[in-house]
């Protein structure tokens, strides 16, 4: 532990001094630091004045959170260009070979440089904030609570640890120093609008919801550390000069995988489709149990939650019985407003957007959306048997017919989703992350052609066609 | 000790770098490796380091598998890079200090070994200067001083004596030489054949990836070059034409004052050829070997491998 500990320090010391020792670094940042607070102050006390010229009703001391997030987040993203140019810098200027051959092991390496990229940009910005809260204390405001003030730092913190986590990743994978920087956006910019949600959470004013964020946060950093720690490789630190696309190799890789030793379509069903499922059962066991734990948790909650925010007397619950009632009329029409093929649209553009949404978070979000839409389903259920229906004949008629083609194919999709991320994050020195990257979406790929589609195109007839006639026939009263 | 058997890198799916290499090099020994740029000399200088791993073959290190002892193959082998690789804005001391510190030296010896080693690079007077502050030269030998820090039992050296003045260059290869005398196993990658010549035990020619030639100086210039040749120069015109050679031996020119020979066995037939200059009444001035340079062993061997025509 010692030894580990001292060699990250070698690495991050050294680092440490040479930004230390670089005015282009030391002079803009000292200036930033010291001027931004400043711009900052004066301009919300400016916008909130001018709000309020025009029948606003803003008041400045609700504004002087989302400051201090915004003051601790630009340094971070001026800063970010260290860490972007960590790996790749030094190979560009030729320093990397003699550190690579030296016994340091790839963690020592990557953890140094990672202290050194979060360490330099917190130090600016908790800099800026500290003057900002200075500038605070002496006007004739609200001073931010010391609880706050924590999250918001902690927020920061784990901003920083985001940014710079993704950076590395990039500075490792880059081949020069010019396109690590152009792929700042794409660190930046997702960060700028995590901000604003995290934004409209303090505006909100439930603070507490400011932890979801930090934990959230420092999970997908977390995912980031590992993702560049499994795919560290020095061979490719050395081995390319030339960034290529080579879309020939590209396509042949992913096609190879799909297709598999398959000779025919029958033996593509028979061989690779099981075999690929074979693999997805850790997967399948984590999503299925997340699942069924969000259902009957959103249910319970509803049960339990609702009846204190919803006055649920003998005439309300008549009133909510007849708005479903009206509602299953318009059942009847269901075909004509929501056809089959739109459905399925519907439905296969919600899984692309699991995996969209998993690819960009090694899974975890896209994992949220699939518990969202579990939650829905307790929830309904709960609402049901709160305005006295049987939730159980409400879920055999209402969700179950279609349900269980298109949960299945909906289960596959996250569990292949899943699994994408997983592999993005284990280690595996022998592939690139491109290669790791294209050989889990043609595994992905194999699973939503060769069942998530079908399935999802027969619940696409069943919901349309068969479940509301069950339940017009199960709850004949209404 | 360095061994290595069919090491071969395939970069891109289909370009073979290096392709086949096998070499042996003994403690004591000094091989150089020589050929074009892009030939794979670095190629095969970093799958001995353990920074590449091998498409196929093997390779032992200082007594290490470079494919299950990375981490060992590091921490015994000393590497100069093609590139100087120094961090422009610390002084030479610290630069010293620190990879001191990565090899894990501990304080007392990391002085020592910076001392000894700034003072024979004659760096001593600018160890405290910033190394972006250096000249060419002088960042050429702390970038050595760099890979000898650890005293490693193995040295890979990529154009060790490049960018130095003729000074320099020869305290370097002083500091090779000593270090042949201590025992360690060293290989040099250089476009300096006087220096390979000089240096060296043996040699391997590299092109395209393969080994074309690995040998003592000696042998690969018989290799390519054919028997020894012999150079007797005369102080007036001699008609040298109704001379009785002895057999084995083939005229290679003659002139009015000289005649060049080639004798696959010198001991035994020189001095009969001696005998028949003398016993002629040649007007003898000299009789000595005709010198043959690294340089002709590789340019002929470069144009065989090419397919072109070798201009002597």
């Amino acid at each position: 532990m010692r030894r580990n500990w001292d060699a990250i320090w070698l690495v991050a010391r050294r680092e440490f001094l040479d930004q230390l020792r670089d005015w282009r670094i030391v002079v803009p940042m000292a200036l930033l630091v010291s001027v931004f607070p400043f711009i900052a102050d004066d301009t919300t006390r400016q916008a909130v004045s001018f709000m309020n010229r025009f029948g606003g009703d803003l008041i400045l001391d609700n504004l002087i959170p989302f400051v201090i997030l915004v003051i601790g987040f630009f340094p971070l993203s001026f800063t970010l260009v260290v860490a972007l140019e960590a790996f790749v810098g030094e190979k560009e200027r030729g320093t990397i070979e003699p550190l690579l051959s030296s016994p340091l092991e790839d963690r020592h390496m990557y953890l140094g440089k990672l202290l050194v990229g979060i360490t330099t940009p917190l130090v600016f910005s908790f800099l800026s904030i500290g003057i900002y809260l200075i500038l605070v204390s002496r006007r004739d405001v609200a001073f931010p609570s010391a609880y706050m003030l924590t999250l918001i730092l902690l927020l920061t913190f784990a901003h920083a640890v985001l940014m710079v986590s993704s950076a590395i990743v990039i500075s490792v994978q880059a081949t020069t120093i010019r396109s690590a920087n152009l792929m700042a956006s794409f660190v930046v910019v997702p960060v700028a609008f995590l901000l604003q949600g995290e934004t409209i959470l303090i505006f909100w004013g439930n603070e507490d919801v400011l932890w979801f964020a930090i934990v959230g946060v420092t999970l997908l950093s977390g995912l980031l550390v590992r993702l560049g720690l499994a795919h560290f490789k020095r061979e490719y630190l050395l081995g390319r000069e030339i960034d290529t696309l080579n879309f020939k190799s590209m396509y042949t890789v992913f096609r190879d995988r799909f297709v598999g030793a398959a000779g025919s379509f029958w033996d593509w069903y028979r061989v690779e489709l099981p075999a690929t499922l074979g693999q997805l059962k850790q997967s399948l066991v984590i999503v299925v149990v997340l699942g069924l734990i969000t259902v009957f948790a959103s249910y319970a909650w509803v049960v339990i939650n609702v009846p204190a925010y919803i006055e649920l007397s003998p005439d309300r619950m008549d009133e909510f019985r007849s708005m479903v009632g009206d509602n299953l009329v318009n059942l009847d029409q269901l075909q004509n407003q929501l056809p089959a093929p739109l459905l399925f649209f519907y439905n296969a553009r919600t899984t692309i957007v699991f995996l969209l949404m998993g690819l960009v978070s090694f899974g975890t979000l896209g994992l949220t959306l699939f518990l969202v839409n579990f939650a829905l389903i307790g929830g309904v259920l709960g609402a049901a048997n709160l305005v006295g229906f049987s939730p159980l004949l409400t879920f055999v008629v209402g969700v179950l017919p279609h349900g269980l083609f298109e949960l299945t194919a909906v289960i596959l999709a996250t569990a292949a989703m899943l699994k994408v991320g997983a592999l993005l994050v284990s280690p595996n020195t022998d592939k690139s992350i491109g290669e790791t990257l294209l050989l889990s979406l043609a595994d992905w790929s194999r699973v939503f052609v060769g069942l998530v589609i079908p399935l999802l195109a027969v619940a696409a007839a069943i919901e349309v066609y068969l479940t509301p006639v069950l339940i017009k026939m199960a709850f004949p009263f209404l | 000790m360095i061994e290595c058997e069919d090491l071969s890198k395939k970069y891109n799916g289909d370009f073979w770098a290096v392709d086949g290499v096998s070499l042996n090099v003994q403690p004591g020994q000094i091989l150089a490796l020589l050929g074009q740029n892009g030939a794979g000399k670095t190629t095969t200088v970093r799958m001995l380091t353990a920074l590449l791993n091998p498409t196929r073959g093997w390779a032992r290190v200082a007594g290490y598998d470079v494919m299950k002892n990375p981490h060992e193959i590091r921490a015994n082998v000393g590497v100069l890079t093609e590139q100087h690789g120094l961090y422009m804005r610390m002084t030479g001391e610290e630069y010293l200090d620190f990879f001191g510190k990565v090899y894990g030296l501990d304080a007392e010896k990391r002085k020592k070994r910076n001392t000894y080693l700034l003072d024979y690079f004659g760096l001593a007077e600018a160890a405290r200067r910033r190394s972006g502050e250096y000249s060419k030269g002088m960042k050429q030998k702390l970038a050595l001083a760099r890979a000898l820090i650890h005293d490693p039992s193995v040295l890979l050296l990529d154009e060790p004596t490049s960018a130095m003045d003729p000074e320099s260059a020869q305290l370097v290869r002083n500091e090779i030489a000593r270090l042949r005398s201590s025992k360690r196993t060293v290989i040099i990658c250089t476009h300096n054949l006087a220096e390979a010549e000089a240096l060296a035990d043996t040699i391997a020619i590299i092109y395209r990836g393969k080994i074309l030639l690995n040998g003592s100086l000696d042998e690969l210039k018989r290799q390519v070059l054919g028997p020894v040749e012999y150079e007797a120069q005369f102080s007036e015109p001699f008609d040298a034409g109704e001379l009785s050679l002895p057999e084995g031996v083939e005229v290679a020119s003659r002139s009015a004052t000289s005649l060049r020979f080639r004798v696959e066995a010198p001991l035994a037939v020189n001095p009969k050829i001696v005998h028949e200059l003398t016993s002629r009444r040649a007007p003898l001035v000299s009789f000595q070997e005709v010198s043959r340079k690294l340089e002709q062993v590789y340019l002929k061997t470069m144009a065989d491998a090419q397919g072109v025509p070798y201009a002597a």
